[in-house]
């Protein structure tokens, strides 16, 4: 079976500490302005009845992804594993994926192409783990694929009460929240 | 035709800038399929060192790849890192490459500070310091030189202090961060905690942080712990003004009233003595002083602590019962930035005691013994030797006693960075210090109220700073030298006591930028031209390390290649076989301080108010932000994406009260109570902090003009500290006795 990769994100053991934003940054050379990973954090209530849920996010990697059927260049693609990503050489950064992206994934890069997570294809497609949850500090982030069901993103979204943001869009990301 | 389809795309992506245009004439539209580029920042060598981005020190991976280093990685080896970093460990290329980094040494050609000066080269800035200290130690000894340092680098700093004679060594990670937490658990077990902190975060139920906000607070590996409880199942009690992260994660959130802490302990002791929920035997067996306390804490009831903290005796009565149903492994988190309000000794005490009827020292899940990977000194520098190269001083030797930190702190066991800022003062103390070296500290926002750093600075005969970046200090300083940073440099080995024995290495993956050098080399120059070269003998950094390894019995090439090698695993708590590490002269944990009642103290802590902040004010609370290590971070540029500034954070609702009106982003100035004014601050406006306080991130606000990207961001809490409450049981600073209140910033 061809594998689905997928990332899970404990918003308990997130701390929102960005040290996924950094060690994505210099992994994938991400220039000084871009992101393609961020850390959230949302408040509900009132002092002193209070909730706050952490999370570190990004491209939610969907398995309908508007991104890539609004790209007019076949820039945007669906890679190995489902992994949505751009090939630089096509995109002629017009704009329309990040029009059509309902999380605000992607940035254009000063090259003049648009860019994304891409689950650190490089290094996925290797057997390594994506660099932002090699270095996650609180093991918050779990990466696998979801077709295995020993993978570690695959036991995390059964442990669990999982949440994905923005479900209405209809994308159906696959980035799944612990919560 | 006149446009094709491919050109004509080829013009829209020129129109929005793009410079893409070369990968768009042959391939593309589907005919080929489309790939992501590797970005290729693997190294050609890794290099295991270690961090220095703060003081954790922990583990890491050094990507080099054409000579430059792409990327750092948590070292797996490393017990500290366990194969990851913090934001602050991924991002020390921001460092290695700022543009802002002190080049050349530097000599001051205008008056101190206003931050004039003249290139030189290293033999005449050496030449310089050498001249000048040695006219300092012909008329004042050798003990008017201080030295301030924080870091790693600074151990070859204080090896120069013992070879030259002088005692004044200070860091300001004691007397104005640490120390009243290392004072008061000296006084209740023997000894005081250290770094890394003896706890096991790892295999606690309860953790209950006191105004700590770990998790912002970002010594990896106590945050690694902590997650790793918390998915075990682990609650929280969080004590905090504000709705910290960790508050966010919390089964009880006690938002008490600044400066109240101890009355909520007295209050959490009442309950849990009163109700019998303490741990009566390890009580019977390990401490000394219960019933004195049990009588100290009768009347403390949480209905008297509700009163004075702001929050619902149940709540109080509640959390108490909660923290106690999980001893022993209940882990009452010490803290580590505990300089807050002069009686911060006596709240430590009342957390170890606290620990204590917990019965959580030394037990797992609670406090745990450790022990230091045995190594030994460089062979051939015995200490005799070095005694013997310092001549003899212009007068008789200063007795033991005679330390500047002796300033009647009866409890300090390390000096005070802030005394030795005091006796620098004519007459302060019983010799005045008239030569600074600075090493790594910026103390313009170390130590509290500037102005009078400034004026101390003013006394001296010399001040030389060590630096990487041109923070305030350097401005201030007659001689720059510019240090290599940690992935330039060789340094001593590191084996701070931790509960898994481990020894690691620093090396340097790329050599140093610019006409940076590493500590190693600049002392070793200087001791030369002091007199002092045999106290040097090693010919470098890597040279003596390998021969301490040598001596210990540990192989070179093992710690090189691993860049941290493990020792025999230790029993750290009972359940392992361990006794618990108490280290008072009986033995016993001392609830009842005898010590204290002889100095004159009060020998169990007691509630004393504070002052409140008159209408329209605000008490001011400083902390930290995961993402930069005080205001030596300020600078980073990689860091800064995620944390570019700091933010004044406001209660909404006293928000709505102010005088103007303040929305969140808008910009703000903080005005304290003696009129100090800090820069143009964005405010965010929240529900997550009480109305009594405003909160800022400590280390932003510089003014060097050195610092390209820093100067002038954010807010400086340093500017802001005009005032400050002196423990006096160890001397620590409390800063968070300033009131500030808001003004708008006219937008032009």
């Amino acid at each position: 079976m061809s594998p689905r990769f997928a990332l899970s994100v404990d918003t308990r053991r997130c701390v929102g500490c960005s040290a996924c934003v950094i060690a994505c940054k210099t992994e994938n050379r991400v220039p000084a302005g871009g992101f393609r990973c961020w850390a959230v954090q949302e408040t509900s209530g009132a002092f002193p009845d209070l909730a706050l849920e952490v999370r570190s996010e990004r491209c939610n990697q969907c398995a309908e992804p508007a991104c890539v059927s609004a790209c007019p260049t076949g820039a945007s693609f669906v890679g190995a594993g489902g992994i949505v990503a751009v090939d630089a050489r096509k995109c002629t950064g017009c704009k329309a994926c990040i029009a059509s992206c309902p999380y605000g994934a992607r940035y254009v890069h000063p090259d003049g192409h648009v860019d994304k997570c891409t689950f650190c294809l490089h290094r996925v497609t290797n057997a390594r783990l994506p660099a932002c949850v090699e270095t996650c500090p609180t093991s918050a982030l779990a990466f696998g694929d979801l077709a295995n069901p020993d993978s570690p993103v695959s036991r995390a979204v059964r442990s669990r009460k999982v949440k994905v943001l923005r479900p209405e869009s209809g994308t159906r990301p696959q980035v799944f929240f612990l919560v | 035709m006149a446009v094709t389809r491919r050109q004509f795309i080829r013009i829209g992506g020129a129109a929005l800038g793009g410079v893409a245009a070369s990968g768009l004439v042959s391939r593309w539209w589907g005919l080929d399929s489309p790939s992501a580029t590797d970005p290729a920042t693997d190294g050609d060598t890794i290099v295991p060192t270690f961090c220095e981005l703060c003081f954790w020190n922990c583990g890491v991976l050094a990507h080099v790849k054409d000579g430059r280093v792409t990327k750092l990685q948590g070292n797996p080896a490393h017990p500290l890192s366990r194969g990851r970093l913090c934001p602050r460990g991924a991002g020390g290329t921001g460092l290695l490459y700022d543009p802002d980094r002190l080049k050349q040494p530097l000599l001051r050609r205008s008056k101190r500070g206003e931050d004039v000066f003249e290139p030189v080269s290293w033999a005449a800035a050496l030449d310089h310091v050498a001249e000048k200290l040695l006219a300092l130690r012909a008329v004042h000894g050798p003990e008017a030189l201080a030295l301030f340092t924080h870091g790693f680098g600074g151990s070859w700093w204080k090896q120069l202090m013992k070879a030259w004679g002088s005692p004044n060594v200070g860091a300001p990670s004691y007397a104005q961060c640490r120390g009243p937490r290392e004072a008061g658990y000296a006084l209740t077990y023997g000894a005081g905690l250290g770094s890394p902190e003896p706890i096991d975060l790892a295999n606690a139920r309860v953790v209950t942080l006191i105004g700590s906000h770990l998790g912002e607070n970002m010594h990896s590996t106590q945050v690694q712990e902590l997650a790793e409880a918390v998915g075990r199942g682990a609650q929280l009690v969080v004590v905090d003004p504000r709705f910290s992260v960790a508050a966010g994660k919390a089964k009880y959130w006690l938002p008490v009233k600044p400066g109240t802490d101890i009355a909520l302990l007295l209050a959490w002791m009442n309950v849990i003595l009163a109700e019998r929920l303490y741990d009566v035997e390890w009580v019977e067996r390990h401490a000394t002083g219960l019933e004195e306390l049990r009588a100290h804490v009768k009347d403390r009831t949480p209905e008297w602590a509700a009163a004075i903290c702001g929050v619902h005796a149940e709540l109080v009565r509640d959390s108490a019962r909660f923290l106690a149903g999980a001893r022993p492994a209940s882990l009452v988190h010490p803290g580590r930035h505990t300089t807050w309000y002069g009686d911060d000794t006596q709240r430590a005490r009342a957390m170890a005691i606290l620990a204590a009827l917990l019965g959580s020292y030394g037990r797992r899940g609670g406090y745990l013994a450790t022990a230091k990977f045995p190594l030994k000194p460089y062979p051939a520098a015995p200490a005799p030797a070095v005694q013997a190269v310092a001549p003899a001083a212009p007068h008789d030797a200063r007795p033991a006693a005679d330390r500047p930190k002796a300033g009647g702190f009866p409890v300090a066991d390390e000096v005070l960075a802030s005394g030795l800022c005091d006796a620098t003062k004519p007459g302060f103390a019983l010799y005045d210090l008239k030569g600074w070296i600075v090493y790594g500290t910026n103390l313009m926002q170390a130590l509290p109220k500037p102005a009078q750093t400034i004026d101390a600075i003013q006394k001296l005969d010399l001040l030389v700073a060590v630096d990487v970046l041109p923070a305030e200090i350097c401005g201030w300083a007659d001689v720059v030298l510019p240090e290599a940073t940690y992935l330039e440099r060789d340094d001593d080995l590191a084996a701070p006591a931790y509960k898994q024995p481990f020894v690691a290495i620093r090396q340097a993956a790329v050599p140093p930028l610019f006409e940076s050098r590493p500590s190693w080399w600049i002392v070793k120059e200087l001791a030369q031209r002091l007199g002092l070269g045999q106290a040097f003998p090693w010919p470098d950094a890597r040279a003596y390390v390998d021969a301490r390894l040598a001596a210990s019995g540990v192989s070179v090439a093992e710690l090189r290649a691993k860049g941290a090698v493990l020792g025999p695993r230790i029993a750290t708590c009972e359940e392992e076989g361990a006794p618990p590490p108490i280290t008072t002269p009986d033995g016993k944990a001392k609830l009842f301080s005898e010590e204290l009642a002889r100095l004159g103290f009060d020998p169990l802590p007691r509630y004393v108010a504070h002052d409140e902040p008159p209408p329209g004010s605000f008490r001011l609370l400083s902390g930290r932000a995961p993402t930069h290590t005080f205001g030596r971070t300020a600078n980073n540029r990689l860091l800064a994406e995620p944390f570019p500034e700091n933010e004044v954070w406001v209660n909404a609702d006293a928000a709505r009260a102010l005088p103007f009106p303040l929305k969140d982003g808008d910009r703000v100035t903080l005005v304290n109570q003696d009129g100090a004014r800090s820069g143009p601050v964005r405010a965010k406006v929240t529900q997550r902090i009480r109305g009594d306080c405003v909160f800022l991130v400590h280390g932003w606000g510089h003014t060097a003009k050195g610092l390209g990207y820093a100067r002038g961001r954010g807010a400086s809490t340093s500017t802001l500290t005009t005032r400050y409450a002196v423990d006096p049981i160890m001397g620590g600073t409390g800063v968070n006795v300033n009131f500030v209140r808001l003004e708008p910033v006219e937008v032009a």
